[in-house]
């Protein structure tokens, strides 16, 4: 049986400043997290001892891998609800907490756009006149910058990451058809809008390994960075790097619903009959984000060309099976399951017939629809700036310029969830433990990571509480124990005698 | 493959030719409220979208990430 697929999403934003497009963006980034940081939540310093990017899955260090500097020095903070909310790069970036079903993922990263909205207004206060920060859920400028938004899947140890590799690549080369945000135009070298007018994705273009341990170049379809912020000997994190950022709950209800199904799938080899390989899979994805009417196909080893939707089926219907035969614990919920079947089927079918029907439902088709309405109506090529720029203000966080926002969206977590998933941690993970201690022992943590809590105590030296397994310190486990202790010393003396 | 086809053609197959002209109809009248919704989103569109669309993305310009 395989293990339960906790998951995350971490989102890193475009930020621009109105009134000053040439501010440093760390600077910008900064501003902005400090003014949630102070204004809205009291801040509590992120730990962090444990923390190895450049680790990898493989067993190897790679000789030509660059693996990404933490900086310690920008400004990091974390959440109540049990997210972490800093600054990566130049980038203000919101990693939600450990959620157990993929539609708590969709919620808290929902929440972490009311974060960043609460955020600009914070940070207003203290802009000059005529000058306010602006931030973008998207993924690239249109000039050849990208900037990811990455899943995370627990994962277990005991599979090889050969296997995971092999099965998880042709999915995640074809699951762009319902996952992708859609752009107008490509940022690969020498293809003009004769070429490209528009495709299904922000990040295919970027791409370019099919495995590997980078981040911010020579970008791979599967990321081999073995962090797991857990018992490593127990556990791996998935750490997926190829998705976009979605502002369609669907598209990401599906994205993390359909890759965590799958993944445990491969833990339970549930795929070990697909025999689909990609001969050339970097390329294929490209071809696939560049082709609208998902006629494009691909070349495999010993299958002949298959289109994208061919491949989702034949995943789909192992999934099916599956299903019938495991249940969906791994999904921490049989009725989440069940929905995710009947959707996914639904999407694969529209999507056959006519991927337009979807516009309510999928970020590129509902971008695509605008885009291309608005071309017709106003009669413009596609190289024209205008339509470069409701692709950006489709990801505009700002309620009054969002075009997602009036996009007729369909949704499916309500808005006063979200607003409690702002500041609420999820119950069913150690998410919950962290959440909780912030709130209720706030000036008495020290500092926080994902896997411990570190606790000023006042005298004694600082006490780290390891949280190893992202399945315990849930409501369940530790809700009577915060209740009766009072302070940390009595939850310190509670957890130890717990052992 | 040959089992989804089959399982997509039961669900599809209606039994009176009533109900298909029924449905006909039924999706050209939504048809034309999603032209008539996507008319409106585009007058949106025409007045929230940024006024100098050139200089805005211009403007957007993004350190690179991850």
């Amino acid at each position: 049986m395989s293990i339960p697929k906790i998951c995350g999403i971490e989102t890193e934003y475009g930020i621009s400043v109105v009134g000053a497009a040439d501010m440093n963006p760390i600077t910008s980034s900064s501003i902005l997290i400090n003014a949630y940081a102070n204004e809205v939540a009291e801040r509590t310093r992120w730990d962090f001892d444990g923390e190895t990017p450049q680790r990898d899955a493989r067993g190897m260090d790679s000789l030509v891998s660059f693996p990404p500097e933490v900086e310690t020095h920008l400004v990091n903070t974390v959440l109540t609800n049990g997210a972490r909310l800093y600054v990566d790069h130049a980038h203000p970036e919101y990693a939600s907490p450990e959620c157990r079903t993929p539609r708590d993922a969709v919620l808290f990263d929902r929440a972490g756009e009311i974060v960043l909205r609460r955020a600009m207004a914070a940070a207003q206060g203290g802009m000059p006149r005529g000058q306010s920060i602006v931030v973008y859920k998207n993924n690239s400028d249109g000039k050849g910058n990208t900037y990811g938004c990455h899943e995370n899947y627990l994962m277990d140890r005991a599979t090889p990451f050969v296997k995971i590799v092999r099965y998880i690549t042709p999915f995640f080369v074809s699951r762009q058809i319902f996952t992708g945000a859609g752009k107008v135009g490509s940022e690969a070298p020498g293809l003009d809008h004769s070429v490209v007018p528009f495709q299904l994705t922000q990040r295919a273009d970027f791409f370019e390994e099919e495995v590997g341990l980078e981040t911010t170049l020579k970008r791979p379809i599967v990321n081999t960075r073995d962090e797991p912020h857990a018992d490593a000997s127990r556990y791996r994190r998935l750490h997926v790097i190829i998705g976009d950022a979605n502002l369609s709950e669907y598209a990401s209800f599906l994205k993390v619903g359909t890759t965590a199904l799958v993944l445990a799938m491969i833990e339970d080899g549930a795929l070990d009959d697909l025999d689909i390989v990609l001969a050339t899979p970097v390329r294929s994805l490209r071809q696939i984000s560049y082709g609208l009417d998902l006629k494009t196909e691909v070349p495999t080893v010993g299958r002949g060309e298959m289109t994208a939707l061919q491949i989702q089926w034949e995943y789909f219907e192992r999934a099916v099976k599956y299903g019938d035969r495991e249940g969906f614990e791994a999904l921490g919920s049989e009725d989440q399951g069940a929905w995710l079947l009947e959707e996914w089927e639904r999407i694969l079918s529209a999507l056959e017939r006519d991927p337009m029907e979807l516009a309510d439902t999928l970020d590129w088709v509902a971008k695509l629809q605008i885009v291309s309405g608005y071309r017709e109506r106003h009669g413009l090529a596609w190289s024209d700036s205008k339509l470069a720029a409701i692709d950006l203000q489709y990801h505009d966080l700002r309620p009054e310029k969002s075009l997602a926002a009036r996009a007729g969206l369909r949704t499916l977590v309500p808005e006063e969830a979200v607003i409690r998933a702002v500041t609420e941690p999820p119950t069913d993970t150690r998410a919950y433990f962290r959440g909780r201690c912030l709130e209720k022992y706030r000036d008495s943590v020290a500092a926080a990571n994902w896997d411990s809590l570190i606790f000023d105590v006042g005298s004694d030296p600082l006490r780290r509480v390891p949280m190893m397994d992202p399945l315990r310190g849930t409501a369940h486990h530790v809700d009577t124990l915060l209740e009766r202790s009072g302070s940390v010393v009595e939850l310190l003396r509670g957890l130890g005698a717990e052992g | 493959m040959a089992e989804r086809e089959l399982k997509k053609k039961t669900t599809t197959t209606r039994e009176s030719n009533e109900v298909v002209e029924e449905e006909v109809s039924a999706k050209s009248e939504s048809a034309e409220k999603l032209k008539a919704d996507l008319d409106d989103l585009l007058d949106e569109i025409d007045e929230v979208l940024e006024e100098n669309a050139e200089e805005f993305v211009r403007n957007y310009v993004q350190k690179g990430g991850e």
